[in-house]
């Protein structure tokens, strides 16, 4: 049994679900993976505007990823993937490009030269501005034993660094592996979906930083919109592999409220296929231990009952 | 395309592409292979789950603690109402002991121990850890009224009724912490989270038993001796359904250290309880009993460890985030 949407399935209104009564529409980020340039602005946006402190310089030979993931002190990460692919034979990328009407007015889409040699494989390069999803059903917020983690009235998911008493617990609870501990402060951290911008009217520092529009912030409902669209046409220019990520209501986190556009599986880039929030399956937890404990009091019963010999 | 996981090329191991899991290691003699290596893509092998953070001897110590001190009042509780003093005196003085013990290990594995209060800020249902903070917050003084009752044979009515409510939590200390390690993504606990309760009160219950087998005169230990039994054969059976039941992601209980300790926690568990089962008719019972209690003693310890450690390994490894996923997706697809 599962508590209606309180825990799992889908919630149109998570603010309210979360006690607000009068709550502005849902934000959220939609990261189109399809036009990220890799530039990072996002990255080092992030960390300005937060403060969050420097975390080691590390070359990683892992593409030009030196961050390696989000975590305590990263807040947004850009993935890299080198892929070699025979993309270039079924599908030219820049004709389809030109057909679609998104390049940036600046660079007049017909001025591009395609590059790609006749008939070779092609490096494919993936990348993808990570963050937190902002779970319509987080399970960091629900382990959260201090409630440290809330729910704003954006519908967002934001640590009290004020509360967190460093218990760690959100850090395993967390689907994809974003919330971690700072080691030498012992809070949890985390993108906080620039929760002082927001109450101020601004957008987050890195959809406000990024030059290529790949990371989009809005009303979650407008983005979704937006994401389905430009999904179809990607499809329709023969990008047979983008799909969108997280932005269901009916997967296993009830949709994320920062949700993406891949060109290749979920894990490729370090996310996981099909996550579920723990707490889906928190009432058959209780219920079993629940049972558990009826049974070693009744097991101590029994050790008791025969006489002693 | 690249990246499909199941038609990857064998040892494509460029950036992004498919890594194939680590070759399994098998540890154990005459294991059954529970399912086949998996292929599968990762973004550079990293894993996708944050491990915990929490360390291992604060908080396996923590579960460890928790089922003595909670199985103990059980022991407690009968050991009082049935006229074994001994039996019961060991036993109170071991659930205010172990609880204090455990909670302090919690409070030293804050990154913020000064903060330990703000887990009692708010009352949780969807937070197995602020449950189990309100659990301790009337369990721990109940075991030690019951304790400090016992040692200073005064205020007796108090005394009767904190060993009794004590006794009544004491299951509920043993198994919360079932729930608490899987109420979590990592995938080698939350897939446990059927059976783990069952095993975490069998733990607890030799764990008790072994403490009063070391402690309490063997005359007065009979309850102990069958509750010894009867814990090791709940937490062995409901260990082995557990692993047949979770698939590939049993797989790190059979591996490296959590496999050496799990094999150590059978081994030592079943010994204890076999011994624990003669200690009561032998002429060397003293003995035999002291034997037996250190074997369940440490043979419970070893299982939280090895439980809490596969549950790391689990997390720190893509392949059991993300192979179970795979197969749950095509399952619901096809
Ligand atoms: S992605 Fe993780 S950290 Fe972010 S809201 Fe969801 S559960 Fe919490
Ligand atoms: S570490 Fe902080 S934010 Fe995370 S669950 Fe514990 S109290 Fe909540």
């Amino acid at each position: 049994m599962t508590h209606g949407n309180q825990l799992y399935g889908p919630q149109p209104d998570v603010a309210g679900a979360a006690g607000y009564a009068d709550a502005p529409p849902r934000m959220g980020f939609f990261t189109d993976t399809s036009v990220c340039i890799g530039c990072k602005a996002c990255e080092v946006a992030c960390k300005e505007w937060n403060a969050v402190p420097e975390d080691g310089l590390e070359l990683t030979g892992m593409s030009y990823d030196n961050t390696q993931g989000l975590g305590a002190d990263t807040w947004r990460h850009v993935a890299f993937i080198e892929q070699r692919t025979t993309v270039g034979e079924d599908v030219d990328v820049f004709d389809a490009a030109r057909r679609l009407d998104t390049a940036p007015p600046a660079a007049a889409a017909g001025q591009i030269s395609p590059v790609q040699p006749e008939g070779r494989t092609e490096l494919r390069w993936l990348m993808s501005s990570d963050v937190c999803k902002h779970c319509t059903h987080a399970a960091c917020l629900d382990v959260c034993p201090t409630g440290s983690l809330f729910r704003t009235e954006f519908g967002t998911v934001v640590v009290q660094e004020d509360i967190c008493n460093g218990c760690g617990y959100c850090v395993p609870a967390c689907p994809y592996g974003v919330i971690d501990q700072r080691r030498d402060d012992g809070r949890a951290w985390k993108c906080t979906l620039c929760y002082d911008r927001l109450g101020a009217g601004m957008e987050p520092a890195c959809a406000k930083a990024c030059p290529t529009d790949s990371i989009q912030f809005g009303p979650l409902e407008e983005l979704r919109d937006r994401a389905a669209d430009r999904v179809s046409r990607l499809q329709a220019a023969g990008v047979t592999d983008a799909r969108l990520y997280g932005a269901s209501p009916d997967d296993g986190v009830g949709g994320d409220g920062a949700f993406f556009l891949l060109l290749d599986e979920p894990e490729v880039y370090g996310l996981p296929p099909d996550p579920v929030v723990t707490t889906r399956d928190l009432p058959d937890m209780w219920r079993h231990a629940a049972m558990a404990a009826v049974s070693l009091g009744a097991l101590a019963v029994a050790s008791f009952l025969k006489r002693p010999r | 395309m690249t990246g499909s996981p199941w038609d990857a090329e064998p040892g494509g191991d460029a950036p992004g592409a498919a890594h194939s899991g680590r070759p399994r290691r098998r540890r154990g003699r005459g294991e059954r292979a529970m399912v086949p290596d998996a292929r599968f893509s990762s973004y550079y092998g990293r894993p996708i789950l944050k491990p915990p953070t929490w360390r291992p001897l604060d908080i396996a110590g923590y579960l460890y603690l928790g089922g003595l001190a909670g199985a103990s009042s059980l022991l407690a509780a009968g050991g009082h109402a049935t006229g074994r003093p001994a039996l019961a005196r060991s036993a109170k003085l071991g659930a205010a002991g172990a609880i204090s013990l455990s909670l302090a290990a919690l409070v030293h594995d804050l990154g913020r121990p000064t903060r330990f209060l703000n887990m009692l800020r708010v009352v949780k249902p969807t937070s197995p850890m602020s449950m189990g903070s309100w659990l301790l917050v009337g369990y721990a003084p109940l075991t030690l009224a019951a304790a400090a009752s016992d040692v200073v044979g005064r205020y007796r009515l108090v005394g009767s009724a904190a060993t009794g409510a004590a006794g009544v939590l004491g299951p509920a200390v043993a198994t919360y912490t079932a729930v608490l390690i899987s109420d979590t993504a990592v995938p080698s606990w939350h897939e446990g989270h059927r059976e783990l309760p069952f095993v975490f009160a069998g733990s607890a219950a030799t764990a008790a038993a072994g403490l009063a087998l070391v402690a309490a005169p063997v005359a007065q230990t009979g309850p102990a001796r069958r509750m010894a039994v009867l814990g090791a054969a709940l937490e062995l059976g409901a260990f082995r359904s557990m692993k047949r039941r979770m698939g590939l992601v049993a797989e790190p209980f059979e591996e490296g250290r959590p496999h050496t300790l799990l094999r150590a926690a059978e081994v030592l568990t079943a010994g204890g309880a076999a011994l624990a089962g003669c200690a009561g008719q032998r002429r060397h019972g003293r003995r035999l009993a002291a034997v037996a209690g250190a074997a369940l003693l440490t043979g419970s310890a070893a299982l939280r460890f090895g439980v809490f450690l596969a549950g790391v390994a689990s997390a720190g490894d893509p392949k059991y985030t993300v192979v179970p996923q795979r197969e749950r997706l095509r399952d619901r697809e096809g």
